[in-house]
């Protein structure tokens, strides 16, 4: 794709009329180079994330408090890699291979969730996590389910299905522990306030200060803005947490009837962008034990790589 | 315990001391917690991989494996608690024994190692593995073949999986054949203790519930062996004695892997999760 055809005024009109009837665009359509970029931007980090997202709930898998939790928990986490390798393939639909953005994301050039920076410290937390956390992945992945993107959007369809089924395992986690022991309800109490807030900033920044909103609902990339997503997730979730007794972190929090909508205080935007730059509680423990893992796999890719040579090597012979 | 006497009880299939002691009344009850406990803690070390494998694949399949395993385990305990009467259920099993009342072989218990380890352990497991499934979907007891018939089906791909990984990686570059080698030569010996017939494995055999284990040996060692070849890897002559996990005589690492497992059930007595 050159820089001139992309520029192409009647190739991006047509383009844009095609968004206009609602129709997606496949990877072999022409399609502007910003769309394209701004969609291995969106799909790498949601990679990523799957991949760096299985670290702090795998952290858990092996004190599990029982075999059943045990089981779906690993579940979970083998979903979620089948998510991040799912996305990948989807970004070479886009000319981007998998070992380069993962390149991107080993050398901390490209974003991942910034949720994942957060400890996971008892096991509430993988309740919550389930709950909150892939409560508002769902809400973001609905929306992108109908994003113009074709691949990425039947992407989405499955990945939803299955990350219903976690926050419906985690919320589940959630209530038999607010209906425990004392010291479970204080478990999960604790963890609903830790992660409270940086479930609400998973959406991303309020509209006005967000790079690359505009661009992203006028390609229909995005269908919905950051803070209206944000608002239907509190929405969902203030009447789960009341249903089973818990409480969110927020002293400004009420309902206004009229606009039938659960108004929130004000988000620390400062975190976020701490977050996001690298200065979260676990940026750094993220990316080194993604580097480790990649690191001490490399003989192991190596070989697989130099019995597959010498296979084929073998093959041709046979066949001389 | 001498020595004498140690054999004496393996032969009676009595475990010679602590809470298990009396299981010689009830050899099924023993029998499927050593099934079980095999699975439980070769699943956990398995689930130590998730998040740090190689190739994404290997998270998603090692994960994929360790569910399996947790999930044949699961069942097995189940089916042990029901068997015992006692009350117990699987997580009783799972997370409120000691470890000197874990069954399992020795083999499963070891650290996961470098991928090498963890892929030449699978192999020598998986090998013995789908021998022995394929000889319980027979078994009298119903309740036991059913649960076999469906491992049995994971077994034979795990095996194949494994085994790809062993062929792969000792027939790859040289430092991988180099790290394979090693871990075949610090495995080789865990494996005879698959094969070690004691009491209640003669009580279930009499009943038609168990299998064999000694004649599963040589089949064994053929489709091993085989393997080894192709992966150009060379059989280690070690002639250690590695047993002991049967009777709850563990090595020093799985007290550590319990410690972990058993953490939240154990500090939090009577809570449901």
């Amino acid at each position: 794709m050159t820089v001139a055809a992309a520029e192409d005024p009647v190739k991006l009109s047509e383009f844009e009329a095609r968004l206009e009837r609602g129709e997606t665009i496949e990877p072999k359509d022409w399609m502007p180079e910003k769309y394209r970029k701004q969609l291995i931007r969106m799909m790498s980090q949601h990679a990523h994330s799957e991949v760096v997202g299985m670290l702090p709930e795998g952290n858990w898998i092996t004190r599990a408090p029982s075999l059943r939790r045990k089981m779906v928990l690993l579940a979970k986490v083998q979903d979620e890699g089948g998510h991040g390798l799912y996305i990948y393939c989807g970004t070479e639909t886009l000319g981007v291979g998998r070992e380069e953005l993962i390149e991107q994301l080993l050398a901390g050039k490209a974003k991942y969730s910034s949720i994942f920076n957060y400890p996971t410290l008892t096991w509430a937390d993988i309740g919550v996590i389930g709950w909150l956390v892939d409560g508002a992945a769902i809400v973001n992945q609905t929306m992108l389910a109908k994003t113009s993107y074709g691949p990425y959007a039947r992407a989405m369809i499955r990945i939803c299905k299955e990350e219903n089924f976690h926050k419906r395992q985690g919320y589940e986690i959630c209530s038999v522990m607010a209906k425990g022991t004392p010291a479970q309800r204080a478990m999960v109490q604790d963890a609903v306030n830790r992660w409270w807030w940086p479930s609400l900033m998973m959406f991303g920044p309020s509209d006005g200060t967000s790079p690359n909103s505009a661009e992203l609902m006028r390609w229909r990339v995005k269908r919905e803005t950051n803070d209206a997503l944000r608002q239907r997730f509190v929405n969902l979730t203030i009447p789960q947490a009341q249903a089973i007794g818990l409480t969110v972190p927020d002293p400004d929090l009420r309902y206004n009837a009229e606009t039938e909508n659960w108004e929130f205080g004000a988000i620390d935007w400062s975190e976020f962008q701490a977050v996001i730059a690298g200065n979260g509680p676990c940026n750094r423990e993220r990316l080194a034990a993604r580097r480790k893992a990649h690191d001490e796999g490399a003989w192991v890719r190596a070989a697989a790589e130099a019995h597959a040579d010498k296979q084929a090597a073998r093959n041709s012979e046979h066949a001389a | 315990m001498t020595e004498a006497r140690a054999q004496a009880a393996i032969a009676a299939g009595v475990a010679p001391t602590g809470p298990t002691a009396g299981v010689a009344g009830n050899p099924l009850f023993e029998y499927l917690c050593r099934m079980g406990d095999d699975r439980l803690v070769l699943g956990h070390r398995l689930s130590e991989w998730a998040g740090h494998a190689p190739i994404l694949e290997e998270d998603i399949a090692l994960s994929n494996f360790a569910l399996d395993f947790v999930g044949q385990a699961a069942a097995l305990l189940k089916l042990a608690g029901e068997v015992e009467g006692k009350g117990r259920d699987e997580d009783a099993l799972a997370y409120h024994r000691d470890e000197n009342e874990f069954r399992n072989v020795l083999l499963v218990e070891l650290p996961r190692g470098d991928f090498a380890f963890t892929m030449v352990r699978q192999y020598l497991f998986d090998a013995f593995d789908v021998l022995a499934l394929e000889r319980l979907v027979k078994s009298r007891h119903e309740v036991l073949a059913g649960i076999a018939a469906k491992a049995l089906k994971e077994a034979k791909y795990h095996a194949r999986h494994s085994g790809e990984w062993v062929v792969r990686l000792g027939d790859g570059t040289e430092e991988s054949h180099r790290r394979t080698q090693a871990a075949l030569d610090a495995l080789w010996s865990y494996p005879s203790e698959f094969f070690v017939a004691d009491g209640v494995d003669a009580a279930m055999v009499e009943q038609g519930i168990g299998l064999d284990l000694p004649s599963l040996k040589a089949p064994w060692e053929i489709t091993v062996r085989e393997t080894l070849t192709r992966a150009t890897l060379t059989v280690p002559n070690d002639p250690r004695i590695v047993r002991g996990g049967r009777l709850g005589r563990h090595s020093e690492h799985l007290g550590h892997m319990l410690a972990q497992m058993q953490i939240l059930p154990r500090s939090h007595p009577g809570a449901q999760w």
